[in-house]
Order: C-alpha cells, then structure tokens, then sequence
C-alpha cells in the first residue's frame, strides 16, 4: 500500500496552488459582492487545461484522471467557492454525463471543446416539482422524425444561463418511468425553443450563475440522445456519483483553509495575556477539524483512486455517497467553528471566513441532499446482505 | 535556433524556517524548486522559441532528484532534459560547478545561445553564469531584462544601478537573466502530466562529458568552505517613552555615555 502522490499530482498541486492564490484569490470577496461570474479566470484556466482535467488528452482534457480532478476541487475551492462551484457543474457533471456516456462522435464534437474550456457545460436535472425525487420530473421529449421535441422547464440550473452546451433529463415514456421511460440529451444553447430565465439571488456562492431554463418545442436532434434511449436514470445517477467526489474535495479544501485561517488567528489573538491558542477549547476546535479533516482527504482520494481504477459498482456508488456527505459536514463544521474562533472578526464582510461560512453551506443541499445521500449509502448496504428497500 | 538554459533546483526558501533555539535552517519538509530567476531565463527561451523556432534544451547539475526540477521545465515547454548527476560532482564550489556545465555545454555542442538565470537563492553567488561564459570563452550579459536576437546576434537591456546599458553581442553568447524580464508561464495541467509519464529526462555522469575527476566537484573546487555560523542576535532596541523634551535630554545623555557624540 502507497498512500502517496506520484510526482506529476505533487506538481500539478503546486501549479494549481499558485494559479489559485495569484489569479483567483485577490478576487474572490468581489465576485462575491458583486455576483459577478469571474469570465477571466475561466479563460485564463481553459488555457492551463483546468476546465477539463479529469478527460483522456484524445478528448481535449489534461488526463489527469478523477485524483487530478479533486486536486483541482481541492485548491480552488481554498479561495473561492464560486469559482469552484462554476468548474464543478461544467467539468464534473457537466461534461461529465457526456464522457461516461457518450458515443464517439459525440465526445469529439462536444466534449473537446468543453475539456478545452471553449465551451460551458451544464447538467440539467431538477425541476420544480423534482428536487430530492428526481424521478418525478416532467419535461417531456416527444420524437418527430430525426427529432426530439422538448417541454418543460429546469430549475437552479448552475451555469444554466452562461452553458453552451447542457445536459438534460426528460421523460420519453411515463409509463415507464425513471425505469426505462427517462432519457439524457445534449442540448445546445442555439437550438430553437431553448430559453433561459432570471438569475438566482443566493446566500453564498454568489458568483456561480444559477438560473431556470424553459424548453418550449425545442428541438433536438435524435443523434443528441446521451447514453441508452430510455436509460437516461442511469446516465445521470452515475454522472451524480461522480461528481459526489470532487464536491467533497471541495470541501476539503474548504476545511483546510478554515483550519489554517483558525490556527493563525488563534496564534496571534491575545486575551487574557495569552493567544487564545492556549485555552483548550480552542484547541479542541482545532483538534477536531484537524482529525476529520484527515479522514476526509482519505476517503475522498481512496474514492477517486477507485474511479480512477475503473471500478465504479455499487461500493463505488456507496463510497461516493459517503464522501458527500462527509465532506459537506466536516466543511460545515470547519466553517462554523472558524467563525466561532474569530469571534466578532469572523462575523465581519471583510474576512473571509465569513463568505466561506456561507459558501460551504449549498453542499450539504445539491447534488443530492445529506439526507437522499444517507438513504442511498444505507440501501447500498441493506442490499449486500440481501434487503431490497425502494 | 538550438538554447541551452542552466537550471538549479534550490529549496524553496520563502518556506524555510528558522530553528529559533539553534537559529540553523528547518530543512526538513522544505519543497524543491527551480530557482526563480531560472524560470525567467527558461520564459526567454521559450517566448524566443514561439518567435523565430528554437530547441530548446535544459541543462541542470545536482542530485538525482534535481531531476523534478527539469521535470517541470518540460512542462513549462522545454524540449529536451538534462540531468549532469554523479557522485564525483558532489561538493563542487562555483568554479568546478561551471566547469562540469561548460564541459557538458561542449558536448550538446552547436548551441546559439546560453542562458542562466541572473543568481540562485540558496547560494546566491551569481558567478556560475559568469564563470561558463569565460570557460567557454563565448560573449557575456549579465543582469538581462530584455533581448532581442537578430542576424546572428542578441541585443540586450542590462539593468546597471541607474538605468541601463543597451550590449550587443556576437552569438554564440551566455546571458544571465533577472526577475523584471517577465512573468514565468504556468504549466499546462495536461503538460505536467506528459513531462513525468511521456518525457525523458538524460542523465550524464562524469565519464559522459569527458570530464577528469579532477576537474570537477570537490577535488576540482578551489574554494573550501572553513566555517559557517549565523550572525549573533542582534541585542533588543531602546525605547524612551517619556515626553519630547525629556526624551530628547536622555537620548543625548546615553549617546554621549556610549561616546557617541
Ligand atoms: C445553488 C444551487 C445550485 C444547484 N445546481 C443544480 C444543477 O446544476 N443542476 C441540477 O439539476 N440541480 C441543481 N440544484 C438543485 C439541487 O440539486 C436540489 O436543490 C436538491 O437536489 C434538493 O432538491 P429540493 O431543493 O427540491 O429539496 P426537496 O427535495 O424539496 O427537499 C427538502 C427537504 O426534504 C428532505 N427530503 C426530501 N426527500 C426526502 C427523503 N426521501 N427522505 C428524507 N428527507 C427527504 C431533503 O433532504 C430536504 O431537507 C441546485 C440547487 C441550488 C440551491
Ligand atoms: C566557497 C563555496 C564552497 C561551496 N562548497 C560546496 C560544497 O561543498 N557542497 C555543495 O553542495 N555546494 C557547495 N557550494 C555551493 C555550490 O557551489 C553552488 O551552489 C553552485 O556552484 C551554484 O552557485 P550559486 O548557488 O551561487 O549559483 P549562482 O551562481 O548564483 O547561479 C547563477 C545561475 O547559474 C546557473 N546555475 C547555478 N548552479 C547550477 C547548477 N548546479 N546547474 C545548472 N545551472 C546552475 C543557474 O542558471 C543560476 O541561476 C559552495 C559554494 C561556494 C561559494
């Protein structure tokens, strides 16, 4: 066993590093403010190979496998959870449906552009009366010939109204339902009947674009069917799991930017005589971040390398799972203990931990809430031992 | 075009830290780098590369691990890797540092131009450019922060104390190059990962520059390093808190005590 990092990850790690804290960092609090979707820092990142690091190079991605993607994850999301946020919905689910799934032609013709960063990807599967029971949801694709005619609408779409290029679950059979009666498209931002709707106002992640879509007799043509028509379920769970992972090296990033912030905080704030470094409670705080911060980064990275080995079963699914949820609390709590070490300081605009505060708060809601997460995690196990549960 | 840059790997020192009770260097856990100034005279290379085509070859001497360091600078772009690692150049002062460089520079062989960075930080000497100039008897700029190479040439600014001189010289030449000549790339994610699973870095002993053991390492170092120590602390300042007046009256008393005026 070798828990270490091969030498080109130590090194992509130190480029990511600095890319983050020189080009992204000094913007972070104004793209919050301002709710500004950082267009410069997607460009400059597109060129280092940044907005498709986990695709093979055949597809226009850096190949750096699921451990490159989290790498990624994990440092941008130390400065800016916006822009980390934009990345994850265009390359981790994204583009993402497109490359588990997709046929040949379709990964040259969407996906290279998308790991080259020309394009913006977004994944399009909740709507207003489909949330945490997606399989409840209703935009209707009718074929027509060498078409699919589209309807319905999408709702809190991450990137939906900056995305060239969006996957999208509709139903093609009701009867059928999510078993065999949903399939996944490729929708291009052009086609006729796409819109999009107004932008989101959010407590955190300010900067990442959330928006509603609407499609209305949009079409789309029959070759834009992603993945197995009528499988499109699968498609986008699998898309889902996937993207589980590198959400929750997010979080760790997060974490250990709360934990470092703490420490320095706690170093160089005096009370009573003494840096409040001194007095247990803080140090229990720090103590306890620091000790699921360390099995976070193990589970996350164990679960990455078994993505990256190609075994993506149900233990896969399960571990996934597992690392959303984890890594959405440890963060959560990092955050709010960070706060609680800096007293009033971190309560105030000006620092950072305040917008992280906020920022953390979304992972423990989307891409499938704690609560579905835990349901997933225990049916996984229930069905070992021989227990179906629906 | 064919440019040899000179590449050190040099701990990163903006993250060494002091042992407070011994006041010697906390190496331990301290990442390798390529010495920053380095990674200028290789953002040359490469910028000369994209104008007018050029190999671009990089050159480094050190332990075997100084192999990450040009690692890196494939990444970043260079096409070829050179690693001069041996232990018979272990202990080497400038002189024989520039000595083995200069011997493996012979044996690249044809090359335009030679560029080194401006000094490195850990031994901060700025001689090794310098010095494989002379070995090589080929032109030298030093302090370079911009360049331009036409008709067999290269035109240089050379940053003096005032200002700066503009040097031109006949090619082949060796510039060393400083911090204000640009801002380094950063590797492409996808680069990073070919420059460890695709490239190949070469590595040359003694024998394969033709070197006499003599020549090189400790054995070919003139200068020997006798003693090394930190500078004593220095003693705590003096603040005088008492009012304007009063405190200039004791300020001129304890100078006058000290027989400082
Ligand atoms: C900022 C933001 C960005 C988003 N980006 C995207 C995106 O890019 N693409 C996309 O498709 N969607 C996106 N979403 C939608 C997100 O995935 C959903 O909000 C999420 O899945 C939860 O659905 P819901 O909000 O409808 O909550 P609901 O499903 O209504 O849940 C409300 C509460 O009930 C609980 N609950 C529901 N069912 C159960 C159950 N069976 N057992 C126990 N508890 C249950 C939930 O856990 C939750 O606490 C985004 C959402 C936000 C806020
Ligand atoms: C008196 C003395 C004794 C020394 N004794 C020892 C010893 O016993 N053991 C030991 O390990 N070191 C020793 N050193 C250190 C070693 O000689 C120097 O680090 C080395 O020669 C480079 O000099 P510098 O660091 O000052 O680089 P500079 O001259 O400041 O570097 C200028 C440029 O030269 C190029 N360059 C420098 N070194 C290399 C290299 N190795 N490969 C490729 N390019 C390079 C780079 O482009 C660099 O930017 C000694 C140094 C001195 C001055």
């Amino acid at each position: 066993m070798d828990f270490t990092f091969p030498k080109e990850y130590e090194l992509l790690r130190r480029m990511i590093r600095e890319f983050a804290e020189k080009e992204v960092a000094p913007l972070a609090e104004e793209i919050d403010r301002d709710e500004r979707v950082p267009f410069e820092i997607i460009k400059k990142a597109a060129k280092l190979g940044l907005m498709g690091v986990p695709f093979p190079q055949k597809y226009g991605g850096a190949g750096a496998g699921e451990i490159g993607y989290c790498i990624l994850m994990e440092e941008m999301n130390k400065v800016c959870g916006s822009t980390a946020t934009i990345i994850g919905a265009h390359t981790g689910i994204g583009a993402m449906a497109i490359y588990l799934d997709g046929t040949e032609e379709q990964k040259q013709k969407y996906l290279v552009p998308l790991a080259r960063g020309e394009k913006i990807a977004a994944f399009a599967l909740t709507e207003p009366n489909a949330g945490s029971d997606a399989a409840a949801i209703q935009t209707r694709a009718i074929r027509d010939g060498n078409y699919f005619i589209l309807n319905g609408s999408k709702l809190w779409i991450t990137n939906g109204d900056i995305a060239d290029v969006i996957s999208v679950l509709a139903v093609t059979d009701p009867a059928l339902g999510a078993r065999g009666g949903v399939t996944a498209f490729i929708v291009e931002k052009d086609f006729p009947g796409f819109k999009v709707g107004r932008r989101e106002e959010k407590m955190g992640i300010r900067g990442s674009p959330t928006a509603e879509l609407f499609f209305e007799d949009c079409r789309v043509p029959a070759e834009n069917v992603l993945g197995q028509f009528g499988a499109g379920f699968l498609t986008f769970m699998k898309t889902l799991d996937v993207g589980r992972i590198s959400l929750a090296a997010g979080c760790l990033g997060a974490a250990q930017q709360a934990l470092k912030m703490s420490m320095e905080f706690a170093k160089s704030r005096y009370q009573f005589g003494a840096p409040i470094a001194a007095k247990q409670a803080i140090q229990w705080m720090i103590a306890d971040m620091a000790i699921e911060i360390e099995a976070l980064r193990s589970l996350v990275y164990r679960t990455a390398w078994m993505m990256d080995s190609g075994n993506m079963g149900r233990e896969f699914s399960t571990m996934a799972a597992m690392c959303k949820v984890f890594g959405s609390e440890v963060a959560c709590r990092a955050a709010d203990m960070a706060v609680q070490i800096h007293g009033g300081m971190g309560y105030m605009k000006k620092y950072p931990i305040e917008r992280m505060y906020r920022d953390v708060r979304i992972t423990r809601i989307f891409e499938g809430t704690n609560e579905i997460q835990r349901e997933i995690i225990a049916r996984n196990l229930f069905r070992n031992i021989g227990l179906r549960l629906r | 075009m064919k440019i040899v840059v000179l590449i050190k790997q040099v701990p990163d020192t903006t993250e060494v830290k002091l042992d407070p009770r011994t006041g010697t260097l906390i190496r331990e856990g301290v990442p390798s780098i390529i010495n920053p100034e380095d990674k200028n005279a290789l953002e040359e290379a490469l910028k000369l590369k994209e104008q007018m085509g050029a190999q671009v070859i990089v050159l480094s001497m050190g332990p075997p691990q100084a192999e990450d360091a040009l690692r890196e600078a494939l990444a970043m772009g260079a096409d070829e890797a050179i690693l001069l690692t041996d232990r018979a150049f272990a202990g080497a002062d400038t002189w024989a540092t520039a000595t083995t460089l200069g011997l493996a520079l012979k044996k690249i062989g044809d090359f335009d131009l030679v560029l080194a960075g401006r000094q490195a930080i850990d031994g901060d000497t700025a001689q090794v450019g310098p010095q494989v100039a002379e070995y090589l008897k080929i032109p030298q700029i030093t302090y370079v922060r911009e360049l331009v190479v036409e008709d067999g040439k290269v035109r240089a600014k050379r940053a003096i104390e005032d200002g700066y001189e503009e040097i031109e010289a006949k090619l082949p030449a060796l510039l060393t190059i400083t911090k204000e000549a640009n801002t380094p790339r950063y590797p492409h994610a996808g680069a990073i990962m070919n420059a460890y699973r695709e490239r190949k870095v070469t590595f040359w002993g003694v024998k394969d520059v033709d070197a006499n053991p003599e020549q090189v390492g400790l054995q070919g170092s003139p200068t020997q390093v006798k003693r090394s120590f930190s500078p004593p602390p220095k003693e705590p300042g003096q603040i005088i808190k008492s009012g304007p007046a009063e405190a200039a009256k004791e300020l001129v008393a304890i100078l006058r005590q000290k027989n400082i005026i």
